[in-house]
């Protein structure tokens, strides 16, 4: 009983060492003056000023496009890579395997200087292309990773299967291959989204004139003091993802009900 | 049908080859290079890069950068283990809520929850004000190496709870009470189930939190002020500021190195072979 007790103590301060800091930010995105330290009193007018904010709502537009151009892209190619690597042997396999791994064990400010480079010596101008196309090269490696394993699961003789009952190639693509490693096809999209908006290092090196995302913005202001709009911006962010993650939760605890009561029965 | 299947990865090949293994060529060319070259014609090699990085400034960078990320990763583990442990032991309905709370502050952006805790941290800060209205004397926490490593303790500690929640609740629960009925006290139970079972877990997390760890540079930057130059630090110094390419390029391949070497040795002691993507 003092056990339970002790380890409900227990996550509770992990969780508030984890929440402080948000918690923090949604209170002061409330507070009417601008010192970070000291709260002033409640007010909405940084919600207000933030439709008024051209560089934060610039930087925004920026994330967000960027962050659905890299996950749609990122995915297609990934998929259609992982299905090509999936069918390979040998040498081959292992040599596309490990380049493909580098992005994600490199630290990424060796791949975000090793892309500055490979766009200074090509002469590319620094921008929106640079960006997006670091953001689908460091994207690309975990759809690919999420995708693998659930082709690797998958039964080959399905699809031989499907083609001997005349399916066409492409059709016992889409019929039997797709419908099978859909989950890490959405796994793999939603990674590549959250990295890409989340992605700091590799747009600070690959960032052209005038083109920047929130974690810029946020890194140029955070010596001078952060202005409280971005407090609001990610508040309004933070919820937004909450209310998504809630409501396809419960979705998918309605549709698998009765999947989680036979599990449970095993747990006992 | 599968021979044919196999081109589908050849764009991605030339990808691969344009995009990840040409730039990684290109630092590597530049970290043997003087600065004098300019093209092919010009180009003169050098190991002076290399050898500017064995002075002891540099070292000593290099030595903090592995001494800060380690501290943290122990920290990391010491804290992580448990909470994974509890979280793995609770009862299945709750579990997926825990194992939510600790991935949702990923969802706000890195570097506004880090400049969060120079809000918390800083001298007249929310802490700071805390102990003053209790009236204690305030302390000097941001700006210091503590602010770095806690601030790397906050950023990484799920990444170090999910692979090691993930290898406790694979577990085979049907062990630990053989165990338990052929006479093992819970300590050994611990000792000799639960703790080399969840090895693979605890290795994931090690690699996932040190690797990030070792390479920053806004975490000290942000909370650390002057006082902890990291490696990474160095490298953003070099290119951004000083516009040596050619010794950047050189400290990139030592940490690219590092990276590689403790991969390498933990995968020795890694009985799973997925290693890190098991988290996802």
């Amino acid at each position: 009983m003092v056990k339970k007790y002790l380890s409900k103590i227990y996550m509770g301060i992990i969780f508030i060492f984890l929440y402080a800091p948000i918690i923090v930010l949604a209170v002061f995105s409330f507070n009417e003056s601008k010192s970070r330290g000291n709260w002033t009193g409640f007010s909405l007018k940084w919600y207000i000023e933030l439709f008024h904010d051209h560089d934060i709502r610039l930087a925004f537009y920026y994330t967000i496009s960027i962050a659905i151009i890299t996950a749609i892209v990122s995915t297609i190619m990934g998929t259609i890579a992982a299905i090509g690597i999936n069918a390979m042997k040998g040498r081959q396999k292992a040599l596309i395997l490990n380049v493909n791994y580098l992005p994600v064990v490199n630290p990424d400010i060796v791949t975000g200087i090793s892309l500055m480079i490979l766009y200074i010596s090509f002469n590319m101008d620094f921008g929106f292309n640079t960006m997006l196309i670091s953001h689908i090269v460091f994207s690309i490696p975990y759809v690919i990773l999420s995708i693998l394993p659930k082709l690797k699961q998958l039964d080959v003789h399905m699809t031989e299967a499907a083609m001997d009952l005349g399916a066409t190639p492409m059709y016992a693509l889409r019929k039997v291959i797709l419908p099978e490693i859909k989950p890490g096809i959405i796994t793999g999209f939603l990674m590549a989204f959250t990295l890409s908006i989340d992605d700091f290092i590799i747009s600070y090196f690959t960032k052209g004139e005038g083109v920047t995302n929130l974690s810029i913005v946020i890194y140029s202001m955070a010596r001078r003091g952060v202005r409280p709009t971005i407090n609001a911006l990610s508040t309004i962010m933070l919820t937004v993802v909450l209310l998504l993650m809630i409501l396809i939760n419960k979705r998918n605890n309605g549709q698998d009900k009765s999947k989680k009561i036979n599990q449970s029965e095993v747990y006992k | 049908m599968k021979d044919r299947t196999k081109y589908f990865a050849y764009p991605y090949m030339v990808w691969i080859i344009i995009f990840i293994a040409l730039p990684t060529f290109l630092v590597l060319l530049y970290s043997i290079t003087t600065k004098e070259s300019n093209g092919l014609t010009t180009i003169q090699f050098t190991s002076e890069n290399f050898r500017k990085f064995f002075q002891p400034i540099y070292l000593d960078i290099l030595w903090d950068s592995i001494y800060l990320a380690a501290v943290s990763t122990a920290i990391c583990l010491l804290l992580g283990y448990p909470a994974a442990y509890i979280i793995s032991n609770t009862h299945i309905s709750r579990r997926n809520t825990l194992l939510f709370l600790c991935i949702l502050p990923m969802w706000m952006n890195m570097l506004l929850r880090t400049y969060a805790w120079m809000t918390i941290l800083g001298n007249n800060g929310i802490l700071n004000n805390f102990f003053a209205f209790l009236g204690l004397p305030r302390f000097n926490m941001l700006y210091t190496r503590g602010a770095t490593v806690m601030g790397m303790v906050y950023n990484f500690i799920p990444f170090m709870i999910l692979p090691i929640y993930t290898a406790l609740s694979k577990m085979d629960k049907g062990l630990l009470e053989a165990a338990d009925d052929l006479g093992a006290d819970k300590k050994t139970v611990f000792r000799k189930v639960i703790l080399p079972l969840s090895m693979p877990g605890v290795i994931s997390g090690v690699i996932m939190v040190f690797m990030p760890a070792v390479s920053t540079f806004i975490i000290p930057q942000l909370l650390g002020g002057n006082k902890s130059m990291m490696i990474g630090n160095l490298v953003e110094k070099l290119f951004i500021l000083n516009g040596d390419w050619n010794f950047g390029s050189a400290i990139s391949i030592v940490m690219m190195l590092i990276i590689l070497l403790s991969m390498s040795i933990m995968n020795k002691f890694d009985v799973d072979k997925e290693g890190g993507a098991r988290l996802w």
